[in-house]
């Protein structure tokens, strides 16, 4: 679980929340109800119903309100429910940050399957970015279930319009809710989501550590798992951070021996790029902000003045990359007149 | 001239020294003792001829946080939690190492209570349930009780209505609130509640010595200690939160280095008797650590000096004929053990003295000089890898040496643009205690949709100074030093967490 955590962290391109208490309200499912079996979506039938989990809100919150420990489960038993048909496996939506690990306790508690697979394969921050979305799969009925045992259904005209409700209703549930949605088929999740990234999450969080055993480099250690790339190194002189639209919006400037580079951030990382402005790389290649010496994740939440940071860039998945893919959750739907540019080929140019 | 004094209380010695304005009149360094409170009395004994009219006492001491490393002399506490119906995914103490998990106390009680980050209530503490718990903890025998509410530090009411009901229960209990202790973060503040509760008998203990060790000596003057930050709280503070003492034996050293040297950038070294402490200092204070702190294997959200301790000091044992310097070491047996004092272990002391870098002791070891070259180069080499480590650039930095063990440098070291050997250097940590200032903290979330944001900063300002006032501040000089402020994420409502800090005179 720890090495999932730290891989979840790291997926987590600076935002998708702490993975810690994650960890630990995971573990403690396990210990009180047995192992989670993890299966490969080859393994699914193809008409059975699987439903995604996770947690939508503040990670701030999450630090502090502590879940009551059954609202991922009530939030999928709603959906059964409304459905009328009961699930044959939990699927996590979001491999980045805390959400890793949340659908770990209720396939615990529930004896549940688990799917190796995401719908991100990094962390994105609304309910719509997610690969089914392009895929035309709706995210509702969807339910939302918060500690006191208040439960929504959603049924809405779009994702979009699924993320601006839930949003709403979050904040009213005190910041942070149990979320379940997607529904999808066996044949469905073989379609839309990607692969192994629970196991991808798990192998770098183990590089990372066996690397640090050995006292190798870290930070080449999580290269060598995710095919990245080191952008930059510096240390943080200047962290900017200022609310638009209810997110945490911003940025902050790496300087190295040269040049700055200035990344952009809405609670994830989107776009790093010299202030002279050469792009280094951008949503949704995952960027990801590392402590220099540890390579442990420093996340959007705890970026200091003084840090000593190295910024590296990974591939995202290639559904990403399509037209569908960068019109989601590429530079343009933040704002952003750059095009997209495959980080690699970024690199490639920069040298 | 108003003199203070500033102690150190350090695991192998006790170090003191008496200023005038930001002069050293004079520095002393005994032994610790069992007690802490007879080294003390030795070092000022020996102060004290030379001082005039003592202002204010500042002491700083490793004692609380040794205690809870070694697991000694901590009582059992009662964890309460006030957060049901949610909160019970992860229990107290879940992430504890048992063998500190078992010298507190098992018992925790999760309650109804606490609020959403906006001060709404979570759910109502409901009375009744609190007496229970307080009578389950009455039957235990329990007396020193933790409480922690949900996002307390947005709104403490909870705890304290809690804290009344279970006073009337225990009417002797001491009770250490959550929202006192530490910031947003639910488990970690909880753990450094608990660990809190677990040292105030101790706490009350040993600073109850320290003052009549003082009184003893006829000096009835202010007593403070140093916290964490490098900034000082009353005795009587200090008694209810001996958790902010946790930090300040590397804080004082560091910041005692950057005032004797007159650098506010650079590394500092400091190599005592068995370790050495390698830190950055930035704008004359420790360079923070970014992770979450662990104290004797508990996570807490406590903002600690970044410091690389290794094992190397005066007291190291040599072997390998050189290659081999630590991380054994006589430690405070240095002056009966070491070859120099006539002993039978050779010790990185002895080579320093062998090779004419420093007198200590009475006699000159007879060593063979390949030894004392390559002994010389192992301890160069650990110091030099451990100050690239903790260096925040490529760039050759200032080095400050500091520490009675600082003797075994010679004055270069790779990635050293000047190597500083500041008077006084041995008795810096005592320094650090004497100029350390009194602040005050608000950490909390904060709404902000009916009201701007700079209305929101100011009156977090005016409750930091407050807050540094009632710690013993002198008003006037009291200014905000730090202010740090991020919007909640994912939240329409504007919700903002903000930080503020102020210090100021004693």
């Amino acid at each position: 679980m720890t090495d999932l955590a730290t891989g979840a962290a790291i997926l987590g391109t600076g935002g998708g929340g702490d993975p810690y208490r994650g960890r630990l309200v995971a573990e403690q499912a396990i210990k009180s109800h047995g192992p989670v079996r993890v299966i490969q979506p080859e393994e699914l039938d193809d008409d059975g119903l699987v439903v995604p989990l996770w947690n939508i809100g503040a990670p701030v919150i999450g630090m502090e309100r502590i879940e009551k420990g059954d609202e991922g489960v009530r939030a999928l038993r709603a959906l059964e429910a409304f459905l009328g048909q009961k699930a044959v496996a939990i699927a996590p939506v979001e491999v980045g940050g805390s959400n890793s690990t949340m659908p770990v306790r209720a396939a615990a508690l529930t004896g549940l399957p688990l799917v190796d697979c995401d719908g991100m394969g990094r962390a994105y921050p609304e309910v719509q970015m997610i690969t089914p979305t392009l895929f035309d799969i709706p995210a509702t009925p969807a339910t939302l279930v918060d500690a006191a045992g208040n439960c929504i259904v959603l049924q809405t005209t779009s994702n979009l319009q699924t993320e601006r409700i839930a949003r709403a209703v979050c904040v009213q549930m005190g910041g942070r809710a149990a979320m379940a949605g997607y529904p999808m088929t066996g044949r469905q999740i073989r379609e839309a989501m990607i692969p192994g990234t629970l196991s991808l999450a798990l192998k770098i969080g183990r590089s990372l550590r066996e690397a640090r055993a050995r006292h190798d480099d870290p930070i080449q250690a999580i290269l060598d798992v995710t095919g990245g790339f080191r952008l930059f190194s510096g240390k943080i002189v200047d962290v900017y951070r200022r609310i638009a639209q209810g997110w945490a919006r911003g940025h902050f400037d790496v300087q190295g021996a040269d040049e700055t580079v200035r990344v952009d951030f809405q609670n994830e990382f989107l776009i790093a790029q010299t202030l002279s402005g050469r792009l280094l790389c951008s949503v949704p290649d995952l960027i990801m902000s590392v402590d220099s010496q540890t390579g442990e994740p420093v996340t959007t939440e705890s970026l200091h003045y003084g840090f000593r940071v190295t910024l590296l860039g990974i591939p995202c998945n290639g559904r990403w990359r399509t037209p569908g893919g960068i019109a989601l959750g590429g530079p343009g739907y933040f704002g952003y007149e750059q095009a997209y540019q495959p980080v690699e080929t970024l690199i490639w140019e920069g040298e | 001239m108003m003199q203070r004094i500033g102690i150190d209380v350090g695991g192998t010695n006790t170090d003191a020294v008496l200023m005038a304005g930001d002069k050293v009149l004079a520095g002393v360094k005994t032994p610790t003792t069992a007690d802490v409170s007879a080294g003390i009395t030795t070092a000022l004994r020996q102060l004290l001829p030379q001082a005039g009219q003592i202002t204010a006492v500042m002491i700083g001491t490793t004692h609380f946080v040794n205690a809870v490393v070694q697991r000694r002399e901590l009582a059992p506490v009662a964890a309460v939690r006030l957060c049901l119906p949610a909160g019970a995914a992860i229990p107290p103490k879940v992430d504890w190492p048992d063998d500190l998990h078992a010298v507190t106390g098992t018992p925790s009680f999760l309650c109804h209570g606490g609020r959403e980050f906006d001060g709404r209530l979570l759910s109502p503490l409901n009375p009744d349930e609190i007496r229970r718990v307080g009578e389950q903890i009455a039957t235990e025998g329990i007396s020193d009780i933790a409480i922690t509410g949900i996002f307390s530090p947005v709104q403490a009411d909870d705890e304290q209505q809690a804290a009344e009901l279970l006073r009337q229960i225990i009417p002797h209990a001491t009770i250490t609130l959550s929202h006192e202790v530490g910031r947003t973060g639910l488990l970690e503040r909880e753990n450094a509640t608990i660990l809190n509760a677990s040292l105030r008998l101790l706490a009350e203990r040993t600073i109850t010595a320290f003052e009549q060790a003082l009184v003893g000596l006829g000096l009835e003057t202010a007593v403070y200690l140093t916290q964490n930050d490098g900034t000082i709280m009353t005795a009587d503070h200090a008694r209810r939160f001996p958790v902010f003492t946790f930090a300040s034996g590397p804080t004082n050293s560091m910041r005692g280095a950057a005032f004797l040297s007159g650098l506010k950038d650079g590394m500092v070294v400091d190599i005592g008797g068995t370790t050495t402490d390698v830190g950055a200092l930035v704008s004359g204070f420790p360079r923070e650590a970014s992770v979450a702190v662990k104290i004797g294997g508990v996570r807490t959200n406590f903002r600690m000096p970044d410091v690389l301790s290794i094992g190397l000091g005066g007291g190291s044992l040599v072997g390998e004929n050189g290659r081999l310097v630590g991380p054994q070491s006589v430690g405070y047996q240095l002056p009966s053990e070491a070859l120099c004092f006539g002993g039978s272990t050779l010790t990185a002391t002895d080579i320093a003295v062998a090779a004419g870098m420093a007198e200590v002791g009475h006699r000159k070891p007879t060593l063979d000089a390949a030894t004392v070259t390559t002994a010389r180069a192992t301890i160069q080499q650990m110091v030099e890898d451990a100050i690239d480590r903790m260096k925040l650039t490529g760039a050759a930095q200032p080095v400050i040496l500091v520490g009675g063990g600082s003797i075994l440098l010679g004055d270069s070291l790779k990635g050293a643009s000047h190597v500083h050997r500041p008077d006084h250097y041995d008795v810096a940590n005592a320094v650090g205690a004497a100029i350390a200032q009194i602040s005050g903290e608000v950490d909390r979330v904060f709404e902000i949709s009916s009201r701007s944001r700079e209305a929101v900063l100011d009156e977090a300002k005016a409750e930091a100074i407050d807050r540094a006032i009632a710690a013993g501040a002198r008003p006037g000089t009291v200014e905000i030093v730090d202010i740090y402020d991020v919007p909640l994420a994912y939240l329409p409502s504007n919700a903002t967490r903000v930080r503020v800090k102020a210090v100021g005179e004693a």
